[in-house]
């Protein structure tokens, strides 16, 4: 693999694609920290995520998530008024921790901040060591236990929720993971992806006999079956004894992980403090970042892919030679999160459709550089990242793709343009189902290939005088 | 909203065969009872005392107060409108939803700038639950969400300067008639004068540029939000524009309060109040246009749907201009009837009258057949409903018109006098809360105030059945000894579906999934489930059917409810 040297995606993009970049943002294309801190708390056993700020934050992200998942999912909310802006919020956090304990019973409290209490400057640090003073803490004023509290800054104007999720994700890290005698195990961080992804990364990681210590695992409790009597806080999750685990894991592998500059990943923390070796790599979309991920797995194990693996990427690219005149020459435009787009770009590039420009509200500034180093011989892909929808459709318009692959966002701008989206990433809250779309390896890589394969056939077929029904 | 067509000619043998003196001997004043609750329910003395046994002591005693069990003559004193207690998770939401989610954002051609970090504006993006039918040649920015996304810069230095180049852009791309900024909460924190900027750029671009301090912080809930709302509507636009003198010559002119069209339940009520002859100005905010609602001062009535969002609009709209207000409600086919004729009687017209008597004859020849066929299989099927700030009563009607039993509800939002009525409004204590949020003084407009009705027009109405400016409230219209929760949280929730065993909850997405995991069905009464319209008669007929579906459907009979397995377990 070749690595190019490239310009910051911010600078790369003012050459290339909107020539003046307005100073609002219409229709955002990324949502806020705290959405992505909640969703990754919840992927830790027994765990509760609260946010310490005004109770609409906790309100609006759950409606966002629940839209998404179909499932049921708790956010606690210090419910900080406007007497709490001027004296501070420390009782409400304090009372609110009481009785999320009270009711809950949660191993855990997910704490993350929001844009009022980071705005007057609370010292949640401080205030969780209060509240958990073994003299004058909540334990010695109550009697009650109280569960493990972890804390990470998340101030929606300071990054997008792909951040807030990895802050959190490194927040737990740092508060469970301990040193010990290293272990063959492996940890994977994979970002935000869906809960059949999350199924299937634990699937092949298994194949190559690699014990992983996948950190969050929401795909339980994101994605649970239908239950007499629903738990407060259903089974699932990553345990505290996994992430302690990661300490003296053999290896740490991140899915992605294009973060804003002042995010850092949990997978660097373990790497930094306890010598854990730490690779990055794309998402595995398609035959090409799929072999980089297993490759890795096969290094890690010194096993050989399993059977039922090969045969897979076999299949797949069977299924790309059965595909390739539906696809070949194409063009598509991508928006989502960093992390999912650059997997899904290469994908396409490896299909021979052309991902025209590659959008993400993201800030990393590296996505650019990315693609580039994965799709070195697709030089003119147009990047945007920190955009909006309002760019992409204006982009969109200019550069009439046959398809949009994204989030159910873009939804509007596929109506006004009738182009057709493929739906992939979050959110999805026009489709059932959004929350279990495998994406992943080879075989959601299949998956992927035979919906975007078929769109593309379906528009022809529709198109079609004759209405063939035999290809 | 696009012009309607004229009023249908409606037959004149029909017309002239309505009873005047039948209509007028129709009691409209009397609450309708709610259907008595289902012989085998549980105890509501002690199921009251379940719900909140597993909290502390403090949190106990403050919840014991929001419930209640109902009794319907003599209404019980029952808290609402109080801070949720921190880390119990509730339905509610914010200052800031309730300005700009709930009232301002439906009104489809001004530019609603969100000030703020970018998941305010984001979490808020209408696409689907407000609905509007916008005539090609005007402006409708219902699918944008605007927002100045600001970042860590403008939280040290500010974001007032942002703030004036975002309504500059605004205004270039698409030179709208008005432009609305809405505060989130870093920006009361850091200073930001968002109405300063708001004039500034007001006198710089010659358009209407408003600003609302809606801080998400403020008061305990979106209630704040509406009131903030209503407060900044009234004050920028109400009034700011005629009525053309073309469309001033029907007497019969009013304005819909409190129906922001989710799920096209304003289309629903368009249509019949055309077809009785009655002049729709504006609505308050589904499936209107700015204009619209700056020429509202020229109505000559008020009906207000939802009372808890636009109350303190339709008062300070008689304090200022003399339009009286009338509560209806549009849900329910019975309800529907009852709200049509109360506006026959606010008018006095006899032609009117005997429209409006047409009209609800025909309608209503269309919804029995089918209320009678659902009837048959939801019937004494009791029903829980957790929702918003006044459609947990508003949708009883619907399950009474069923015969479905209502055993159990609360609102989110809603004050006491949602719950008692307005004849208990002035007693409620103003807490600190409520204090933060201005009660604008109105006083009669030296040039446009015009009583539309006199003290002794009013009292003549009150004394044939009619009372202005008044809400009952959802108490006298539940059953005695169903079960009032306010603020319900999720543990409550689930406690009351385990003790009531309902067929149908009705609730939002937030507890959607827990309800139906559960083994009930929940309807969600926030965005329809994508359903709709719900309102008037062609609407009673869609929730009949969608009710029918949901109670009947085949995939319950593969999930066992929890007090199945109790019982198998035990």
């Amino acid at each position: 693999m070749t690595t190019k040297t490239l310009p910051l995606a911010d600078q790369d993009k003012t050459a290339c694609s909107t020539p003046t970049k307005s100073t609002s943002t219409t229709n955002a294309c990324r949502m806020c920290m705290p959405l992505g801190a909640c969703l990754a708390y919840t992927g830790f056993e027994r765990t509760v995520p609260f946010l310490h700020g005004s109770q609409g934050c906790a309100t609006y992200i759950r409606r966002y998530l629940i839209s998404h998942f179909a499932e049921p999912m708790d956010i606690a909310s210090s419910s900080v008024g406007e007497a709490a802006t001027v004296f501070g919020g420390e009782a409400n956090l304090r009372t609110g921790v009481a009785n999320v304990t009270r009711v809950y019973s949660p191993a855990m409290i997910g704490l993350a901040s929001t844009c009022l209490t980071e705005t007057i400057g609370e010292d949640v640090d401080s205030m969780i060591r209060r509240i958990a003073h073994p003299t004058e803490g909540l334990t010695a004023q109550t009697g009650q236990e109280i569960p493990q509290l972890v804390f990470a800054p998340t101030p929606s104007y300071a990054g997008t929720h792909a951040d807030g999720f990895h802050a959190a994700v490194k927040a737990v890290v740092v508060e469970q993971a301990v040193a010990g005698e290293t272990s063959q195990k492996v940890n994977l961080f994979p970002g935000i992806v869906s809960t059949a992804d999350l199924r299937h990364l634990l699937e092949i990681s298994a194949g190559y006999g690699v014990e992983p210590i996948l950190m969050p695992d929401y795909s339980d409790r994101m994605d649970g079956s239908s239950a007499a009597r629903y738990d407060m806080i259903p089974e699932g999750g990553t345990t505290a004894d996994q992430v302690a685990a990661s300490g003296s894991a053999q290896a740490s592998i991140t899915l992605g992980g294009l973060v804003t500059p002042g995010v850092d990943l949990a997978g660097e923390y373990l790497a930094k403090t306890f010598s854990v070796p730490h690779s990055h790599l794309p998402m595995p979309i398609g035959i090409r970042l799929t072999d980089e991920f297993t490759d890795r797995l096969s290094e890690l194990s010194g096993a050989e892919m399993p059977t039922w693996l090969a045969k897979e990427r076999g299949r797949l690219i069977d299924a790309y030679i059965d595909g390739h005149k539906y696809g070949a020459g194409r063009t598509a435009i991508v928006f989502g999160d960093e992390d999912l787009v650059v997997g899904v770009a290469s994908f396409l590039a490896e299909i021979g459709i052309k991902p025209l420009l590659v959008a993400s509200g993201g800030r990393s500034g590296f996505l650019a550089s990315e693609i580039a180093r994965i799709n070195p011989d697709l030089p003119d892909i147009e990047v945007l990242d920190d955009g909006d929808f309002n760019e992409i459709e204006a982009r969109a318009k200019e550069l009439k793709p046959d398809l949009l692959i994204g989030h159910s966002k873009g939804y509007a701008t596929s109506r006004r343009l009738n182009i057709p989206l493929v739906r992939v990433g979050l959110p999805i809250h026009d489709r059932v189902g959004g929350q279990r779309l495998l994406h992943l390896g080879y075989r959601g890589t299949q998956e992927l290939f035979d919906r975007v394969i078929n769109t593309l056939i379906q528009v022809r077929q529709d198109e079609s005088e004759v209405g063939y029904s035999y290809m | 909203m696009k012009k309607p067509e004229l009023a249908p000619t409606l037959p004149a043998k029909a017309l002239a065969a309505v009873d005047l003196d039948a209509v007028a001997a129709i009691d409209l004043s009397r609450p309708e009872p709610g259907l008595s609750m289902p012989m085998n329910s549980p105890d509501p003395e002690a199921l009251a005392k379940t719900l909140v046994r597993a909290y502390p002591p403090k949190v106990l005693r403050k919840r014991s107060r929001h419930i209640k069990i109902n009794d319907p003559v003599e209404i019980p004193k029952i808290e609402a409108n109080t801070r949720t207690a921190p880390g119990i998770i509730t339905q509610r939401g914010c200052c800031y939803a309730g300005c700009k989610g709930v009232v301002l954002g439906p009104i489809t051609d001004i530019v609603h700038i969100v000030h703020g970090p970018v998941g305010c504006s984001y979490y808020a993006w209408m696409t689907r639950r407000n609905q509007a039918d916008v005539a090609d040649e005007d402006q409708n920015f219902l699918n944008y969400a605007f927002t100045t996304d600001m970042s860590e810069n403008e939280i040290i230095f500010g974001g007032e300067q942002k703030l004036a180049q975002a309504i500059q852009e605004a205004y270039d791309l698409f030179h709208p008639k008005a432009i609305a900024v809405f505060s989130t909460c870093p920006v009361g924190l850091i200073g930001d004068d968002v109405h300063a900027v708001a004039r500034q750029m007001k006198e710089q671009l010659g358009i209407n540029i408003f600003g609302f301090s809606c801080e998400g912080y403020k008061g305990v809930s979106q209630s704040a939000g509406h009131h903030i709302a209503n407060n900044g509507l009234f004050t920028n636009v109400v009034g700011t524009e005629e009525l053309p003198a073309a469309e001033k010559t029907n007497p019969f002119r009013v304005n819909m309060l409190g129906e922001y069209n989710i799920g096209g339940d304003a289309f629903e009520i368009e249509r019949m109040l055309n077809r009785c002859g009655i002049q729709l100005i504006s609505t308050f905010s589904g499936n209107v246009q700015y204009s619209e609602i700056a020429r509202s001062a020229d109505a000559n009535l008020n009906l207000i749907q939802c009372h808890r969002s636009i109350n303190y609009m339709a008062e300070m709209m008689e304090s200022k201009y003399g339009i009286p207000w009338l509560k209806v409600n549009f849900i329910g086919a019975e309800s529907t009837a009852k709200s049509l004729r109360k506006i026959g009687r606010y008018f006095g017209d006899p032609d009117l009258i005997a429209r409006i008597e047409v009209v609800i004859a025909q309608e209503m020849a269309e919804v029995e057949p089918v209320r009678h066929q659902v009837r048959s299989r939801v019937n004494g099927r009791p029903v829980m409903l957790y929702v918003g700030g006044s459609r947990a009563h508003h949708y009883q009607a619907l399950f009474a018109d069923m015969g479905m039993p209502v055993v159990s509800a609360g609102y989110e939002f809603a004050h006491r006098d949602d719950y008692e009525g307005s004849a208990m409004a002035d007693t409620i204590t103003i807490d600190a809360d409520s204090r933060a949020i201005e009660e604008l003084e109105i006083g009669p407009d030296p040039v446009r105030f015009n009583p539309r009705k006199t003290e002794e027009e009013l009292a003549e109405l009150e004394a044939k059945g009619l009372k202005m400016h008044d809400y009952e409230g959802m108490m006298p219209e539940m059953a005695q000894g169903s079960l009032v929760v306010d603020d319900i949280s999720h543990v409550e929730l689930e406690m009351l579906i385990e003790a009531h065993k309902p067929a149908l909850v009705c609730s939002g997405i937030k507890d959607k999934y827990v309800i139906e995991k559960m083994g009930v069905p929940c309807k969600q009464l926030h965005n329809y489930d994508y359903g709709g319209p719900y309102a008037g008669f062609k609407g009673a007929v869609n929730f009949y059917i969608e009710i029918d579906r949901m109670v009947n459907a085949e995939v319950w009979r593969l999930v066992t409810p929890p007090w199945a397995a109790k019982k198998k377990s035990a």
